[in-house]
């Protein structure tokens, strides 16, 4: 239901005017709020040019700003495009009609589930290494431990969106002769993977977030060179910590953003195959511009 | 060796027999004694070298950039130069205190320079070159602050380095302070400067290093009163024994032709304090 | 050999458990309540509140925790002077635990909101048409059955919460994270049995958890 217009009644001019004076008294308040805040910081000194003039030279961003935003970027596509991979393989497993193959995928997916990511890094990092007898780069650490646990997750949300599929779907493609493995790649992943969108792109946004607990293992991404690193040469630990919140949250919008063009785009797209889906051009069709029909 | 070490915990715990807790120890040592070629001798010969170093501490090891100061890089650059590594063939790696002995351990860097405390517990883990310094634990304060020494610090808010040595002698032995603990020594720091804890503690050339920084200036003072003896080591895998007498020859050279002295004069000297004397008589003997 | 039969270490790991315990429980509270205001803000007539609670989710939601926690400790506390106990550890605890909450209410607000989404619309319509408030709609026809419809992801968001209570280990808290770092520093040679104690503990009770909210989600699903 759309929830802008079914929960109230267009409003009368009275619940105009209680809407307006809950506006102004709410707008008050916040202004009231944000203006403490200011008028706090101000007084201990945290607007002082001293703290803030580092980020207008290019030098800082080129030495630790632009160098972390780089790892976590790295870490967080690797991660993203491995745990993806994780997810498929692993809700395929889950849903295998043989046993052997269920229950580890089951016991793999519920363990990593639980375990807290902080708990996962350290232990890649630090205890791994004693059984292979090699190092374990950060960067991998950072990778698997963010792969292990988000990939899990998106395990959980394939399998919901390959079980919300109508059974019929399934049916019909047995019927026209495709096997085990045709259904579930053509037939059930591409629908679930439409369904459960929403789920993966806040999961991927969690991915990027968590990418921050690397500098707990001295990886070198936004949080340990932007703001450690920083505030080490600048003594400006808040201001720094604050210009890198703004980056996480304009990367994760932008996620955010191009996800919801995604999604708009494969419901056009998704619109086109379905009004062919009994003739023949399915087949001949793949070849096609994905989305062209729009 | 570790996977060893890691057999023997296992087989331990099998066993449930005290007798295999000895004979854990003992394979460590049996596969200990390795050849030297491992050893940073072996591969300084390939002129090129990995240290690992503190990266926030302004004064000892400090990233700006790509490039890292202070004394402990100089030290370093003594060492690369003495076994013949030129300065482009040194990889710097940063190091936090947590997790200095596995990267010497796992190989990741070479050598350790990153005001890294000689004990005997390390000592197990990996083999010391050094002292090249002698710090001890000393707090930093507020100028105006009535704290004079560890004995006054009952009720006081204390601030160190979580897992960090200091941070367990002050949860040890002065059991009535309060311990907050961050990840970093900025932290402490900003916390110190904005009133949430009372002093900050850790080794007293870490802390002048703080107290120094522009930023700061005229607010901290370091009480003067070290309460431990911290004598600085360059770490190196616990078999290379060759490598660690070969770093105490290069220190007492430094020491001799003055490299130390200027090491010094150009970093933590910067801030008016005379350069200490490296004492060659008190080098470890690397076994 | 084995490091949990010694009583220090025990007390270490028991130590940090509760802590992760006590934050859990008063975070799941607090975002509980934040996220419903929030979501019911979100939803209203009055364009400065939907901005509002839009705002809180896109800022929250996209912060790293560990940031949310930082600014907890530096901003509310060591700035703004929000002091909740002088003991240390209680103010780190409560720092923590509103860091959780803020954090935590920006995915109550959307699960919510999705679940308001699950109800017809003409449930809506129909109380509208006997005259019910917007407060009457929403509290007494929305909410209860948008509020069954997100048990499910009520439970992975306050799962999630009890692992994330790990993060607030950053501001020196000792909890079990902490504890675990201790641990493997002091006992280096049993870092799988270090590790597999400290996962396996919450393993064991979030994987049940889990299952509880599945199965609760199940038996109170509204039929439709």
């Amino acid at each position: 239901m759309s929830t802008d217009a079914v929960l109230y009644d267009h409003p009368g001019p009275r619940a105009r005017a209680r809407n307006r004076i809950l506006t102004v008294a709410f707008g008050v308040l916040l202004l009231a709020l944000l203006f403490w805040i200011y008028r706090k910081f101000e007084e201990k000194g945290q607007w002082a040019a001293t703290l803030w003039e580092p980020f207008t030279k290019s030098s800082t961003w080129t030495d630790y700003i632009w160098p972390g935003f780089k790892n976590t970027l790295a870490a967080a596509a690797v991660a993203m495009v491995l745990s993806l991979v994780f997810g498929v393989l692993f809700a395929v497993g889950r849903l295998s009609d043989h046993w052997w193959l269920r229950v580890p995928s089951g016991v793999v997916v519920e363990f990593f589930r639980a375990v807290p990511l902080l708990l996962l890094m350290f232990f890649i990092f630090f205890g791994i290494p004693f059984v292979t007898e090699k190092p374990m780069p950060n960067f991998w650490a950072v990778v698997i431990a963010l792969t292990l646990y988000n990939g899990s997750v998106l395990a959980e949300a394939f399998r919901a969106g390959v079980r919300a599929v109508p059974i019929g779907q399934s049916e019909a493609a047995y019927a026209i002769g495709m096997r085990k493995g045709q259904v579930m790649g053509q037939i059930l992943i591409p629908q679930a993977a439409r369904a459960m969108l929403p789920v993966i792109v806040s999961q991927l946004v969690v991915l990027v977030k968590d990418t921050a607990l690397g500098y707990i293992i001295s990886y070198n991404e936004l949080l340990q060179l932007g703001v450690n690193n920083l505030a080490a040469n600048f003594g400006n630990v808040i201001q720094a910590a604050i210009v890198a919140a703004i980056i996480y949250i304009a990367i994760n919008a932008t996620l955010t953003a191009v996800a919801g063009w995604l999604a708009r785009r494969t419901r056009r797209s998704g619109r086109a195959p379905r009004a062919t889906t009994t003739g023949p051009a399915v087949l001949t069709g793949a070849g096609g511009e994905p989305g062209a029909g729009a | 060796m570790r996977i060893t070490r890691l057999a023997a915990t296992f087989g331990a715990m099998a066993m449930v027999l005290a007798a295999a807790a000895c004979g854990g120890d003992d394979s460590d040592n049996a596969s200990g004694g390795a050849s030297t070629a491992s050893g940073i001798v072996g591969k300084a010969a390939g002129g090129k070298l990995t240290f690992g170093v503190k990266a926030d501490q302004p004064g000892l090891g400090l990233q700006t950039g790509s490039t890292y100061s202070g004394f402990d890089i100089e030290i370093s650059k003594i060492i690369a130069k003495g076994l013949g590594v030129p300065e482009s063939g040194i990889t710097w790696k940063t190091t936090v205190s947590a997790n200095r002995e596995p990267y010497i351990q796992q190989g990741q860097v070479d050598v350790v320079v990153a005001t890294y405390t000689i004990n005997d517990e390390r000592k197990q883990k990996v083999n010391f070159g050094g002292p090249y310094f002698i710090a001890g634990q000393d707090l930093l304060v507020p100028v105006a602050s009535t704290i004079t020494g560890p004995e006054s610090l009952a009720g006081k808010k204390v601030c160190s380095v979580s897992g960090s040595t200091p941070a367990k002698r002050i949860q040890t032995d002065y059991k009535d302070a309060q311990l907050q603990q961050f990840d970093s020594y900025s932290k402490c720091v900003t916390a110190l400067a904005g009133g949430q804890v009372d002093a900050v503690s850790t080794d007293d050339i870490i802390l002048a290093g703080y107290a120094s920084q522009d930023q700061y200036a005229g607010k901290f003072k370091v009480v003067g009163k070290p309460f431990s003896t911290e004598p600085y080591g360059i770490g190196v895998k616990k078999d290379d024994t060759a490598g660690c007498n070969k770093i105490n020859d290069i220190l007492k050279a430094a020491a001799a032709d003055g490299s130390y002295k200027k090491a010094w004069d150009d970093t933590l000297g910067k801030s008016g304090k005379a350069a200490p004397e490296l004492d060659v008589s008190k080098l470890t003997n690397c076994s | 050999m084995d490091v949990f039969s010694d009583p220090t270490n025990r007390d270490v790991y028991v130590t940090g458990f509760l802590w992760i315990l006590k934050l859990t429980a008063a975070s799941s509270v607090f975002a509980l309540v934040i996220g419903t205001a929030l979501a019911a803000m979100r939803v209203s007539p009055v364009p400065v509140l939907r901005a509002f609670g839009t705002a809180w989710v896109n800022i929250f939601r996209n912060t790293p925790l560990t940031l949310i926690i930082f600014f907890c400790y530096f901003g509310l506390y060591s700035t703004l002077g929000f002091t909740a106990s002088d003991n240390l550890e209680l103010n780190n605890y409560w720092l923590g635990v509103i860091g959780l909450s803020v954090y935590t209410a920006a995915f109550v607000c959307e699960a919510i909101r999705s679940g308001i989404n699950t109800v017809p619309a003409g449930q809506a319509e129909a109380a509208r048409a006997i005259g019910m408030t917007f407060r009457q709609t929403l509290t007494m026809i929305v909410l209860p059955q948008a509020g069954r419809a997100v048990i499910a992801p009520l439970g992975s968001i306050f799962i999630a919460l009890s692992k994330n209570a790990t993060i607030v280990g950053t501001i020196g808290l000792a909890e079990s994270s902490n504890a675990m770092k201790d641990l493997i520093n002091s006992n280096g040679n049993a870092v799988f049995q270090i590790f597999f104690v400290f996962a396996g503990t919450f393993a064991v009770v979030l994987i049940p958890t889990g299952y509880g909210f599945g199965w609760l989600a199940n038996r109170l699903a509204v039929k439709r």
